[in-house]
């Protein structure tokens, strides 16, 4: 852990006990099957505003363009030729380090292990490279070990839950905006008017509306042990919630998993913790680089330097009020 | 509602307690801290079956008032595993949406505008209209004296979300009045 | 759908599952991590191909050559699963010296008369004495080595669908076929199975049942049926498309599957004789008991054996009443009221337009949906409104739009497409007057009894004797239970009379026992709603039987006998489901077995007897007459006991294996509004030179009436577009994300472009053929929040014989940049193409053919109508003599 995070996590380091695990999201492109599922999912759970002109972006199949202030699950659609599949597997393999114990196809659900029976025929070989992919993948929030947005709610809007997720307190927020610069992955945005309600014949008014609005990790659902809406709606578990230090090791070993099978372009984003964030609560896995995803390479918490920020402020503090104070003294002379 | 005491002041509580940075615990408002699902209000969760395509996932529909609040999958389905698609996710808005009518419209013959009518009204005209079309139409038999019993003056199209009940009375009245033009989006 | 993660191999052909049926999907990613192969053949790289292991791009309607080269693959190299094989299907069962192949005539079979455009199947019977072969006993040669063997009829029949002809068809690369044809091989046996899933890629076209047909031969000769992981899998499209079917709002069918009564049928024993023969093997020998208890269930006491059970109460087709016949009878004014329940057709039938001006010559229709769709609005806002052919103070049809409850306003089951029958506790009570089709059909039969209940024309006895009397709850709902317990069926007299049938076996032929659809019985078992079990998945074994309750007898796998060998030990431990337990002396397994339960697998069976006693210990195929898988299908198609590959009517493609260019009995209606392009037969062909498809996206729904008005699935895809290869937009000058008009024959849309490598020109011969894609959600007019061209209109009214289906899958059209003309001109634009095309002589010819034609207009005389069967079916000559006319409507 670095900046701002103790060494308990982001939860411990606010407030909350110790003992609760971190929660987040891993994000498996490479079974996402583009459905959109998570997008709806999240809408009818959070009842946010449709968010686009009702036209056809440009975008293949991606209508919606972006995470935003409406948008809280957001799937991109990517098309893509043999050369660039060629290069990502070589960027994928100098990426991870294989060196992992082989194992089989990890069993999934509850329906446990592999049908018994002489298996040693399966086909193991690496897949031809194909002429042709369509990469879909769904984004959120990433919930950062060092989240922009709440280094610098200068309300105390945001807050970080014992869940180890950054949520906005739209009862608290005055809608400065001032988190959404603070944001390396462009997430969190300001709630306008939006274009169209779906919940025009809804009691309730839009609460969100005029303040800063992202992924809450469905904090309401959390706090009741229940899943947040888009991990569980999604059809093909690409979507999985969880533990995070345990979706990690499962991400890992989905990883491995590919590469063995030839598919070296897979690799993680968000698991190293000695990234810009400090490493993020949702984990992805990819099948090309980030920025192909619409996702920052690199992505740097703004504060990063707060720190050594606070130390020169604090000097500087610490010599303006020696000097005031000893104007005064000179004064009362 | 609690009054706010001294010791509530987000800066107090973040002086005196484990949160000093400011950004978790001490921070929290008061309704973030009573946050629960909006279905924790709910009178009632119902075992349904999502309505669109023929997986058949099954749902649990959360209603309040009379009304729903939420539709979900149910992790209890050997099939569905408690997911939904798009379609199935949002069929909460099936229920609620602004385009949807809930009174009887009616258009007369040649006319440019609809109308208000009761439905005990409209089921009575178009209980004569049927009778009517039944009458005008009917066909005892063919033009060898085969027997036809049938009349080709009224005809029906069914979707595919309607029950396997609907579909056999619908079937059942249908036939016995000699219509056998009953169809269904089966054919498309 | 669980049973894919028992797949070895999944091919997915005629389907995009992962965008139709994302929640099935997640059994083949399940299937995918356990080691299994995924192949999805499509003309369209589509979201299912983004996760399969290979995408096999394939020109639209060659799916014949492709499975056909795949069966003489097995053939020729003796890959076939011989045991399986030679016990379990006909492949030993010798046919008809009077059986002519396609192969020898050119592309027809023998029986074929091309004055009716129908085959006399009779041509294409089983050999031996008549009577043997009523008892499922022809003349076999278990050496498989007669040359009119099934075995043999087939190698010669698809000698010739070699890989170079699967290249020269399908343009798909040997390289490609050899992977396929590989996988299957190395995924079938005893120890693994292969999965075919299809869906409307198949079903939607003139020849679609043969499509299908072709997958259920050869997952027969890979032994793949009735086994875990195997089968040909039907991805229905709808909640209870599959209830629709077995509880039928379909003309020809009653309950069950029990044919309609055709005209000529006027003895019960006739009627129930052409269904089912006492004598023969199987279940449907007592397809007079399943109809007696349909009889008693409608017509109660009025119901006896003195008036052959009330069968002359029931209706009589002279042909095919399909919906198609029938928007041409709405043209001549022939139907006076139409109830559309949660249907659409001016959005999603073929050829909306004629379905819109068919509505135009009601005189009255009801329409009951959730919001003003378009197939309701069409007198105000449709197309022909605006382009000025249709003026709204002409149209005299009375519309009377009835608010639908939905599926949480309302109690009632679905069946959906494994067969499993899912029941739904209502939640709220429907707003305002928003009411179910169950109280609607309630309260309209019951008002219109109450209206004829002094009558005493004998015309009305059946409506009066109809059993008619459903509980209602204190707000007039009716018990949707009673209805489930009625199509249940229970004991009327005796001991047990009031309690419900456990099972069709206990349905009687003496009137003492009742029950509306023979299939479902057991669903009420016990007098508890099986379908209402909900005992959780991760409670239960893998195939979980207490979950909903599946037909027939909740059982998951059907003919699953065949998942043991002929002794009746599993093929494999690793793919065991059913087998024979000798010290219990009964059949056993994880699924219901689906063989009468304490026959041996060593049983020779029972001629004398007929029926399930019949049935030797190893025809595993109980539905069948002769207890066998058919590789080659002696009855029930109309085009063909074998499937054979015919070019679609508008392919440009001339047919490379036959003269014989398209399905010879394939159906249309001569109209100057149902055109088609002449595609490869004339040079007219050629102003249509590009294929399209439709299809469905996974953020809509059909006609979008349950989509296109709800916000979040309205943003996904808010706007109609095509998908065209890079090459094409290149072709013709089409900017991505700008417009293109697309014409057909019958008419002209605009659409947004999407230029993508996922659509692929293929190579055939010295040609590249182009396929377009288009989404068929969109309409105009309505309330609909999202609205577009419908790609519909765009598609003729031209049907599959077997199935009255439209051909929705190949359709031939030109694409220009821009959008399309306002108003008249849009007409004028459609008229210039088929004047370009040579179609207007054709016009002509049609116009005067038609005039000349028999109507089955209004009858304001009251004397009856003039009425053609299918047998009289009018044959007009067009350019090509074998396309049939349906007149008979």
């Amino acid at each position: 852990m670095s900046l701002l995070a103790g060494p308990d996590g982001p939860a411990a380091s606010s407030g909350w006990s110790a003992e609760g695990p971190r929660k987040g999201f891993f994000t498996d492109t490479s079974i996402c099957i583009g459905c959109k599922a998570c997008e709806v999912a999240c809408k009818e759970w959070n009842h946010n505003p449709v968010d686009g002109p009702m036209e056809i972006l440009g975008s293949s199949y991606d209508n919606t363009g972006e995470l935003g202030a409406n948008t809280w699950r957001h799937v991109a659609f990517v098309e893509q030729g043999r050369e660039r599949i060629e290069e990502a597997r070589e960027s994928g393999r100098r990426l991870v380090s294989l060196g992992m114990p082989g194992i089989g196809p990890k069993p999934s659900g509850p329906r446990g292990a592999v049908p018994a029976g002489d298996l040693s025929s399966t086909d193991r070989t690496p897949p031809d490279t194909p002429e042709f992919r369509w990469l879909m993948s769904s984004d959120v929030c990433k919930h950062c070990t060092n989240a922009g947005c709440l280094d610098v709610c200068p309300t105390g809007a945001i807050f970080r839950s014992e869940f180890g997720s950054v949520v906005v307190q739209e009862d608290v927020c005055n809608g400065c905006g001032t988190c959404v610069s603070a944001c390396p992955f462009g997430v969190i945005q300001r709630r306008d008017d939006g274009t169209v309600s779906p919940h025009d014949e809804r009691e309730a008014p839009d609460e969100r509306r005029g303040t800063a609005s992202k992924c809450t990790l469905c904090y309401d659902r959390l706090v009741d042990g229940e899943q947040p809406a888009c991990s569980a709606t999604c059809p093909t578990q690409s979507i999985t919630f969880g533990e995070t230090e345990e979706l990690v090791e499962d991400a890992r070993e989905r990883v491995a998993d590919l590469h063995r099978r030839g598919m070296t372009e897979a690799r993680l984003y968000g698991a190293n913790p000695r990234d810009g964030v400090g490493g993020t609560g949702s984990v992805f896995l990819l099948l090309d680089e980030p920025e192909v995803y619409g996702l920052p390479p690199d992505p740097q918490v703004p504060t990063k330097a707060l720190p050594q920020l606070y130390l020169r402020t604090g000097l500087a503090a610490a010599g303006m009020a020696a000097v005031a104070a000893l104007s005064f003294l000179g004064a009362r002379r | 509602m609690a009054r706010r005491t001294f010791l509530d002041w987000p800066v107090i509580r973040q002086l005196r307690g484990a949160d000093p940075t400011g950004r978790g615990t001490a921070v929290t408002s008061e309704r973030t801290r009573r946050t629960a699902p909006r279905t924790a209000a709910a009178d009632g969760v119902t075992d349904s079956v999502c309505p669109y395509c023929a997986v058949g996932c099954a749902q649990r529909v959360a209603h309040q008032d009379g009304r729903v609040i939420q539709i979900e999958g149910s992790p209890d389905s050997p099939i569905s595993r408690g997911r939904l698609c798009p379609k199935g996710a949002a069929s909460e808005q099936l229920v609620s949406f602004s385009r949807r009518e809930t009174t009887v419209r009616y258009r007369r013959a040649h006319g440019t505008e609809w109308e208000d009518l009761d439905l005990d009204t409209a089921m009575d005209m178009i209980a004569d209209r049927f009778i009517a079309a039944r009458r005008r139409s009917w066909q005892d038999e063919d033009e060898h004296g085969r027997p036809l019993k049938r009349t080709m003056g009224i005809a029906s199209l069914g979707g595919a979300t309607i029950d396997n009940e609907e579909n056999y009375l619908i079937k059942k009245f249908f036939t016995a009045a000699g219509a056998i033009q009953i169809e269904n989006q089966a054919r498309i | 759908m669980q049973d894919f993660a028992n797949a070895d191999l999944i091919v997915i052909e005629g389907s995009n599952m992962a965008e139709a049926h994302p929640v099935a999907f997640q059994w083949v990613i399940e299937a995918k991590k356990r080691g299994a192969r995924v192949l999805h053949i499509d003309p369209r790289f589509t979201r299912t191909s983004a996760n399969a292991d290979r995408h096999i791009p394939i020109r639209a309607g060659t799916d014949i050559v492709l499975l056909g080269g795949v069966i003489r693959h097995l053939l020729e190299n003796e890959l076939y699963f011989a045991e399986y094989v030679r016990a379990y299907t006909n492949a030993s069962t010798l046919i008809s010296e009077e059986y002519g192949d396609p192969e020898d005539l050119d592309g027809l079979f023998s029986g074929y008369d091309p004055a009716t455009s129908t085959y006399d199947t009779a041509h294409w019977a089983y050999a031996g004495d008549t009577e043997q072969v009523a008892r499922g006993l022809p003349e076999r040669d278990e050496t498989l080595q007669h040359p009119r063997c099934v075995l043999q009829i087939l190698r010669r029949h698809y000698a010739r669908y070699t890989p170079e002809m699967v290249q020269n068809t399908c343009g798909i690369s040997p390289e490609d076929f050899e992977h396929l044809a590989t996988a299957l091989v190395e995924n079938s046996g005893r120890e693994r199975t292969a999965v075919f899933a299809y869906a409307l890629g198949w079903t939607q076209h003139q020849g679609g049942a043969q499509m299908i047909r072709t997958a259920a031969v050869l997952q027969l000769l890979l032994g793949n049926m009735g086994r875990p992981g195997g089968g040909v899998m039907a991805l229905r499209g709808h909640a209870t498309i599959q209830g629709s079917t077995d509880i039928p709002t379909l003309f020809h069918i009653l309950p069950g599957y029990l044919p309609m009564p055709t005209v000529g049928e006027d003895d019960f024993a006739a009627y129930t004789r052409k269904i089912g023969m006492k004598e023969q093997k199987g279940f449907w020998a007592d397809a007079d008991v399943y109809a007696i208890n349909l009889l008693k269930a409608w017509w109660g006491e009025h119901a006896t054996a003195e008036n052959d059970w009330g069968y002359h109460h029931l209706p009589k087709l002279t042909g095919a009443h399909g919906t198609y016949q029938t928007v041409m009878r709405m043209l001549e004014d022939g139907v006076d009221g139409y109830f559309l329940f949660g249907q659409n057709p001016a959005v999603g039938s073929a050829n909306g337009r004629l379905q819109r001006l068919g509505m135009a010559h009601l005189r009255w229709m009801v329409v009951r949906d959730f919001s003003l769709i378009e197939s309701a609005t069409f007198w105000k806002d449709s197309p022909e409104i605006e382009s000025g052919e249709l003026r709204t103070e002409d149209i005299g049809t009375e519309v009377f739009f009835l608010p639908a409850a939905n599926h949480t306003e309302k109690a009632g089951s679905f069946t959906q497409t494994q067969r499993l029958v899912q029941w739904r506790d209502q939640a709220v009570r429907p707003p305002g007057e928003a009411r179910s089709d169950l109280e609607f059909m309630v309260d309209l039969g019951t008002r219109i009894r109450e209206k004829l209940r002094d009558s005493t024309d004998p015309r009305d006895r059946a409506i009066l004797d109809l059993t008619w009397d459903y509980p209602r709850d204190a707000h007039g709902e009716p018990d949707a239970e009673a209805v489930l317990a009625e199509i249940n069926g229970r004991h009327l007299t005796g001991e047990r009379a009031g309690e419900p049938l456990a099972s069709f076996g206990e349905m009687a032929d003496d009137g003492s026992t009742m029950g509306g659809c023979w299939i479902y019985a057991g669903v009420f078992a016990d007098g508890v709603n099986q379908a209402r079990r909900r005992t959780p998945g991760a409670e239960q074994e893998e195939i979980a039987p207490a979950w909903g309750w599946a037909w027939p007898a909740n059982r998951r796998v059907l003919y699953n006998r065949a998942s043991a060998d002929p002794a009746g030990r599993p093929w494999s431990e690793r793919k065991k489901l059913v087998w024979w337990d000798e010290e219990a002396g009964c059949w056993t397994g994880h699924d219901v077995p689906d063989f009468p339960l304490t026959k041996r697998p060593d049983d020779p069976g029972d001629p004398a007897q007929g029926g399930a006693a019949a049935l030797a210990g190893t025809d595993a195929f109980t539905m069948q007459a002769d207890g066998r898988g058919w590789l080659f299908a002696p009855t029930g198609l109309v085009d063909g006991p074998l499937p054979t590959h015919y070019e679609s009517p508008e392919s440009t493609v001339p047919n490379p294996l036959y003269t014989q260019q398209s399905n010879p009995t394939r159906v249309t209606f001569r109209s100057e509004d149902n055109l088609s392009s002449p595609g490869a037969s004339a040079p007219g062909g050629a102003v249509y030179p590009y294929i399209f498809t439709t299809y469905r996206i996974t953020e809509h729904h059909t006609a979008g009436g349950m989509s296109r008005s709800l916000p979040y699935l309205a943003e996904l895809q808010p706007e109609m577009y095509c998908e065209v290869s890079p090459q094409l937009a290149e072709e013709v000058g089409l900017e991505p994300y700008g417009w293109a008009t697309l014409i057909s024959a019958r008419s002209a849309i605009e659409a947004k472009v999407l230029v993508t490598e996922r659509m692929t020109p293929l190579t055939i011969g010295e040609r590249t053929i182009h396929q377009i894609g288009l989404p068929f959600h969109w309409g105009r007019g309505g309330t609909a929040m999202i609205q577009g061209d419908g790609a519909n209109d765009l598609i003729g009214m031209n049907l599959d014989a077997n199935t009255q289906i439209q051909n929705s899958k190949i359709n031939s059209c030109t694409i220009i940049p821009g959008r399309r003309p306002q108003g008249a001109e849009r007409g004028e634009l459609v008229r210039e193409y088929r004047r370009r095309a040579g179609l207007v002589d054709l016009e002509h010819l049609e116009v005067d053919g038609a005039a000349g034609a028999p109507g089955a207009g209004p009858d304001q005389t009251g004397a009856v109508h003039t009425v053609r069967g299918p047998e009289e079916a009018a044959a007009v000559p067009t350019e090509e003599s074998t396309t049939k006319e349906m007149r008979n409507r």
